[in-house]
């Protein structure tokens, strides 16, 4: 699919009002095997929305649910509020980052994973934790973060 | 509305229901500090400045967004109070660089004045060191993010004033920056260069691009002959620089000043602006009389007619063919002027001053060079002139009035009142209905045309013709009447068009802050430089007329096409 039939099937199914932006972002992220919106994208929302391109961006770099930048095709989300920075987060990011050879913030060589941080997911009752994808994991270790990521390269989910 | 009975630091006073606890505490001369709260934008209630104590709640509450409710005790010198106002500015302060020294807003600069107001001697919080770039890709406008307070008046001129949208927030918490798109500067995206960004930031992170030196280095070349122009709304508004009242008007005192510092020659653009009406009026009789498009837009305006060059370009054939005065000037002063006093265009420099940042940017653009130089070569707002003034050292508040130079320094009232919104279409009504019926105007003064309001209209009976004209003033307004015209809703002849709320004396190089209070003054002053003329019709300049006479031979003519007029392309 080309960058404008996504963005214009983008708004075919949400609406091209200036509401629904969020939700075009949204399934034009999804629709991205990179998950993130290119700013090629961004200029094409603007233009059929008619907001202006700063507002465009502005809004999608505000939300953690969105990307301006490339990404994994599985995005690891580490919590760093309160809660998870003092069950350890900063262990769960240093483990992660070994396991995957890539530091906070990079996209794997095979672009399979990337690593980045999020606000706070609701989960503070296992903390630490993340997200993977659209799954919340917790309670994160060791062990489990191996777990996870294999079971991702195994293809097991 | 209901009033309710409030008590603010044990005063008791009875305000209208919906009050916010700041126009509270104004009506009782009340002084709470405040920061990203502007009179004249929406309210924000994001940079907590203003907090203040109520009693029998637990934390503090912003007094510019919270409204009073019927006995809400509210104390505003409280030690807690005092103190989170301190630690909000020490949180500034920490991501703010402080190189107040060489800043251009040092000794105008909001941030400052609190630091100063609420004590604060030492700073307790570790200083952040963002490695922020500066934006100096245009001949307008520079930004500064390493400045920036992030309190959003930039944004709310941008979007909700103006209806451009150039800058918005970027990323989120500590993060957040005010900026352009993504990588791109704002040459690169649709700014206008209207500066009203600048006219509302408290400090030091948008700013014009500074060209002084320019000038002085002219004035130091013997070779050069120097000309200067101001502009309509410069006189208005310079002594607000120098602790004036806003609308005292210091015309004499600017010329003397530009005597001693030696210019060749101290010329006004109300001249060009009485041509400019002649040159309009009769593009707009001829496309009334010949089946051209219409509503004609006047062109006075360069934010507004990059405005309709990135958003309307359907519009573009709508806008009138007359350059600005500005323009106009430089292009005679470089032909008519260089001729007859024998002088080499080459050699003449011609410095605008203008209450304008997006001038900077209409001299130089690629079609203002109809004298076969760069018509006009310097442009200072009326900041800079204010800034030329101080490092001089001369003392204008003292110096005497002084007359503008022949020839192209006589003006009527028409052309001083270029420089408030409604002025153009009054000028060129006075002239247009002469021109027509053959007749005197009884009545010039247009006053349903006058004033801050956003969008204006009238008609005019002209002969037969019932003409209908527009005025609006902020280019959200003008997108109202720009829609109407697109969608054929619209029956107006001829529409003014001025990019900055208030027309020129609210433009984005006037002196800061320009609140619409402060504007009103600066409009009253412009209307009384116009009833005090003796001339107030554009076609009754004698210059003019000689100029006609001498050298463009008749309006509209070969002459005034080569180097009055212009064309327009879409940039989107």
């Amino acid at each position: 699919m080309t960058k404008t039939e996504n963005v214009l099937r983008a708004i075919e199914e949400a609406g091209n009002t200036e509401d629904k932006l969020i939700e075009v972002l949204l399934k034009v992220q999804e629709r991205s095997r990179e998950n993130y919106i290119t700013e090629n994208q961004l200029e094409e929302i603007s233009q059929e929305l008619e907001i202006p391109l700063s507002k465009v961006y502005g809004v999608a770099s505000f939300y953690s649910l969105l990307s301006t930048h490339r990404r994994g095709e599985n995005v690891i989300q580490i919590c760093n509020s309160g809660p998870c920075y003092v069950r350890g987060s900063r262990n769960v990011v240093n483990m992660f980052e070994s396991a995957l050879g890539i530091k906070m913030g990079e996209v794997t060589d095979d672009g399979k994973f990337s690593l980045e941080f999020t606000s706070c997911i609701g989960s503070c009752d296992v903390a630490p934790a993340a997200k993977i994808n659209e799954e919340v994991c917790g309670n994160l270790d060791k062990k489990k973060i191996d777990e996870i990521i294999n079971n991702i390269r195994e293809g097991v989910k | 509305m209901s009033k309710v009975d409030i008590n603010i630091d044990g005063i008791n006073i009875s305000v209208e229901e919906g009050t916010t606890i700041l126009e509270a505490t104004k009506e009782l001369n009340i002084d709470i500090p405040t920061l990203c709260y502007h009179p004249d934008q929406t309210i924000k209630g994001s940079c907590r400045v203003c907090v203040v104590d109520i009693e029998n709640q637990v934390n503090l509450s912003a007094a510019c967004c919270t409204p009073v409710w019927a006995g809400i005790k509210i104390r505003t010198n409280t030690k807690k109070a005092r103190e989170a106002r301190k630690l909000v500015l020490d949180l500034i302060l920490a991501d703010h660089n402080q190189e107040c020294l060489s800043c251009v807003r040092n000794g105008n600069c909001e941030l400052q004045d609190l630091c100063m107001e609420l004590n604060i001697r030492d700073t307790k919080i570790e200083k952040i060191n963002h490695k922020l770039p500066i934006d100096d890709s245009n001949p307008s406008i520079v930004r500064d993010e390493s400045k920036c307070i992030k309190c959003g008046r930039c944004i709310t001129a941008c979007h909700d004033v103006q209806g451009v949208g150039a800058i918005y927030n970027v990323d989120r918490g500590s993060h957040m920056r005010i900026s352009t798109p993504p990588g791109k500067k704002l040459n690169e995206i649709p700014c206008v260069y209207c500066g009203q960004c600048i006219n509302v930031c408290p400090v030091g992170a948008i700013y014009e691009n500074n060209d002084i030196q320019k000038v002085w280095n002219a004035l130091d070349d013997e070779s050069k002959h120097v000309v200067v122009q101001i502009a309509p709304a410069i006189r208005v508004s310079l002594g607000e620089e120098f602790g004036e009242e806003p609308g005292s008007i210091v015309t004499g005192k600017i010329v003397s000043f530009f005597n001693r510092v030696g210019f060749d020659k101290v010329f006004d653009t109300n001249f060009t602006a009485d041509l400019t009406i002649i040159e309009e009026g009769h593009e707009f009789l001829h496309r009334l009389n010949n089946g051209g498009k219409l509503p004609m837009f006047t062109s006075c305006s360069p934010g507004w007619v990059r405005y309709v060059e990135y958003f309307y370009p359907e519009l573009l054939e709508n806008v009138s063919s007359c350059k600005s005065p500005q323009q106009m000037f430089g292009a005679l002063v470089k032909s008519y002027y260089a001729q007859k006093n024998n002088i080499d265009p080459k050699d003449i420099v011609v410095v605008s001053i203008m209450p304008c940042t997006a001038k900077k940017a209409e001299a130089v653009r690629e079609e203002m060079n109809d004298s076969g130089y760069q018509d006009v070569d310097i442009v200072l707002t009326t900041r800079e002139l204010g800034q030329m003034i101080k490092e001089s050292r001369i003392m204008i508040k003292e110096l005497p009035e002084e007359e503008f130079d022949n020839p192209l320094g006589i003006s009527t009232g028409a052309a001083a009142i270029f420089g408030a919104t409604g002025g153009v279409m009054e000028a060129a009504l006075r002239t247009v209905y002469e021109v027509v019926t053959g007749e005197e105007l009884s009545n010039i003064d247009f006053v349903s045309l006058r004033g801050i309001d956003g969008c204006k209209e009238a008609t005019v009976k002209v002969g037969d013709l019932d003409v209908n004209v527009a005025v609006a003033n902020g280019l959200e307004n003008a997108r109202k009447i720009l829609d109407m015209v697109k969608e054929g809703k619209a029956d107006y002849h001829f529409i003014e068009i001025m990019c900055c709320p208030g027309g020129c004396i609210g433009g984005g190089g006037q002196p800061i802050l320009g609140t619409n209070e402060i504007k009103e003054k600066r409009i009253k002053a412009i209307y009384d430089i116009d009833s005090m003329s003796k001339l107030r019709k554009s076609h009754e300049n004698p210059v003019v007329k000689a100029l006609y006479e001498e050298f463009l031979k008749e309006p509209l003519g070969e002459k005034s096409h080569k180097l009055l007029h212009t064309h327009y392309s879409p940039k989107s």
